[in-house]
């Protein structure tokens, strides 16, 4: 009798998955962007904006600026990770204007039609950009979807207390047993990112190969190159490794630069610890400006734009939230003690490379990750 | 109290041992959290001397202040009407018989079991397909926002407010709405006077059901919401991600007191309807 029930229920269930999926299917079908940008003029603004963004990435202050310039409210509302932003403006109708989508994640939103393209003329400040960055990046190669936010890198954060001061900048002290052994690295002491691209790139990084490779072999090594380091490790841990580690539990961490800043400088010794790109090379991230192709507001967002990539802006924002600006002309107006600040800006960038797409080598990652990690 | 002195000695030590272990189970992470709430250090987990910092933060704030905001207007609502929607279905359910009863009973209890991510993901396609065809035939330009956060919070809390109604519905004499109607009372005033006061105790708790889980629903929430519907719990899984501060902490701890509160009010209000009455 209850089975039966149960059944009922789940038959039910199958039904309105079915009804969903359908309902899915049909509108990502109809959405997407035309390719030739919104119909906008520069300063343009045609109603309020309405920002889609990670927590604590946006100075308030702007949000104050942008409405006493030109008249329009602005709401910010967050997200935690990519994938939860990217549900919402794929489903169509949410409401936003404006969303910081980070590198992989924009070539999913211009393959599912879910972004459009710039209009540049409506963003003159588009020329500030570091020709690097202007150029288009790997995710957007001709810049036509996005212009860059902040960027940053992935590196190692280490305990310097534990370490001694004259700790080398490699991935060695992860992935060469005998050279942590001499630095006090003993036991299980690493956390590396739960993440295939980042933790198999650092991986062949330190054996000197492209962390976009497509190699099979290359691959292999890295591979075995983790489970000889798993005695080593703590945990794949992509949230908390920064706290893990200024609270002792490990003594090298696998992450991003601006959230060790952050932890760093709220740590009471701040001295004991240091982040660095290892001098094999490492990973550069950018999180991207786009707006959604079913924005209300496109002019107002290509404004916000706009606005945003003004140099003192720029600056501002750099200085608000410490990830390093993809603005040129923003250097004059950035803090000294950020500019130099070798986490915040690498001395030394020939050395990183960004996270590319590898089509449909991409599962081979996943499939080296899972299997590395036992 | 007999039965526990007929307990042996190593039964007893047991039990209250594991009684103890039970309670610490649940209330030792909710000190640790109220304890780390006055923690004058930005790591959660440290002691950093006394201070009162994060709650004057949590006070001044205006991100964390709108989400409240949100946060308590959506709550009213959604309980205020999933209250009266999920007696009316109780009702309907426990005191008639009519074609498809069962298939309506057993679609009543689908919100419970659907996992919170489906349910999400269906309201999500659905008040897209939905504002967007309301959209196109009356030229309106409707949003995701406050409406479709209170819907769907609605939509979830009928279920749990009409099983709890159902369970007072159960075991009320229904001879005393009989008895009331033989007397000349109306439909209405045999359900205001007679029915009402008996299921009372069954509202309310599942009032305060639908209270709390608006006040905690994260997942559906952060899908079917729009432009300026940041509810407080959606907001603070955000801030998490950025690294956990006391502020999460003092923000938790308002929430706890809220609800501890509101559970509080309504013990005293049952109460002293009882008292009344006798």
């Amino acid at each position: 009798m209850k089975f039966k029930r149960l059944l009922r229920m789940l038959a039910l269930l199958a039904a309105f998955t079915v009804v969903a999926a359908a309902c899915g299917g049909s509108d990502s079908a109809s959405g997407g962007g035309d390719g030739s940008g919104a119909d906008c003029e520069a300063g343009e603004t045609d109603g309020d904006l309405a920002i889609f963004n990670w927590s604590e990435y946006m100075d308030p202050d702007l949000k104050t600026a942008f409405t006493d310039e030109f008249g329009v409210n602005v709401t910010e509302d967050n997200y935690d990770s990519n994938e939860a932003m990217q549900p919402i403006i794929s489903a169509g109708g949410s409401g936003y204007d404006f969303i910081v989508p980070s590198d992989y994640m924009v070539s999913i939103l211009i393959d599912e039609g879910d972004i459009q393209a710039l209009n540049k003329d409506a963003i003159p400040n588009i020329g500030n950009l570091l020709p690097e960055f202007a150029s288009g990046l790997p995710f957007d190669p001709d810049a036509t979807y996005t212009a860059p936010y902040q960027w940053g890198t992935t590196g190692l954060g280490v305990d310097l207390s534990v370490t001694g001061e004259d700790v080398p900048r490699s991935w060695g002290l992860v992935f060469d047993g005998d050279l942590a052994a001499e630095y006090n690295l003993e036991g299980s002491y690493a956390t590396l990112l739960n993440d295939p691209r980042e933790t198999m790139g650092a991986a062949l990084k330190y054996l000197g190969y492209s962390l976009n490779t497509t190699s099979d072999a290359e691959l292999d090594e890295a591979k075995k190159l983790i489970i000889d380091a798993k005695d080593r490790l703590t945990a794949y841990e992509s949230d908390q490794y920064d706290e893990l580690l200024v609270t002792g539990e490990s003594v090298v961490a696998h992450g991003y630069s601006g959230n060790f800043i952050v932890q760093f400088g709220e740590a009471e010794n701040a001295d004991d610890y240091t982040y660095f790109v290892p001098d094999e090379g490492g990973t550069r991230w950018v999180d991207n400006m786009a707006i959604p192709a079913d924005a209300p507001h496109p002019c107002t967002a290509h404004t916000f734009i706009n606005f945003l990539l003004d140099a003192e802006r720029g600056a501002q924002l750099t200085n608000w939230n410490f990830y390093a600006s993809p603005n040129e002309a923003a250097g004059e107006f950035i803090d000294p003690e950020v500019l130099e600040d070798p986490i915040v800006y690498p001395t030394d960038t020939s050395k990183l490379e960004f996270i590319s797409d590898t089509g449909d080598f991409e599962i081979n990652f996943s499939d080296a990750f899972i299997e590395a990690k036992g | 109290m007999s039965t526990t002195r007929q307990l042996r000695g190593g039964t007893r030590w047991a039990l209250s041992l594991n009684a103890f272990l039970v309670y610490l189970f649940f209330y030792a992470p909710i000190a640790l959290l109220v304890f780390y709430s006055f923690s004058d250090d930005p790591l959660v987990g440290r002691w950093g001397g006394f201070t009162l910092g994060w709650y004057r933060d949590f006070g001044e704030n205006q991100e964390v202040q709108n989400a409240l905001s949100v946060s308590v207007k959506v709550a009213i609502i959604s309980t205020l009407v999933s209250v009266v929607l999920g007696t009316m279905a109780a009702l309907a359910l426990e005191r008639y018989r009519f074609r498809g009863n069962r298939f309506f009973d057993a679609l009543l209890y689908l919100p419970v079991i659907v996992p919170d991510v489906t349910m999400a993901v269906m309201m999500l396609l659905f008040f897209t397909e939905g504002l967007s065809l309301v959209n196109t035939v009356f030229g309106t330009n409707l949003a995701k926002g406050l409406a479709t956060v209170s819907l769907s919070h609605i939509a979830f809390s009928i279920s749990f407010v009409s099983i709890v109604v159902r369970a007072r519905l159960n075991g009320m004499n229904e001879k005393l709405e009989e008895a009331a109607q033989d007397l000349y009372a109306s439909r209405w005033q045999a359900f205001r006077h007679v029915t009402l006061p008996q299921i009372m105790p069954g509202v309310v708790g599942g009032g305060l059901l639908a209270l709390t889980l608006s006040l905690d629903d994260v997942v559906i929430t952060q899908f079917v919401s729009g432009p300026g519907a940041t509810t407080l719990p959606v907001y603070v899984f955000g801030l998490i991600r950025r690294g956990v501060s006391p502020l999460i902490n003092a923000v938790s701890v308002v929430m706890l007191a809220a609800s501890i509160l509101l559970v509080v009010l309504s013990l005293v209000a049952q109460r002293a309807r009882g008292e009344s009455a006798a």
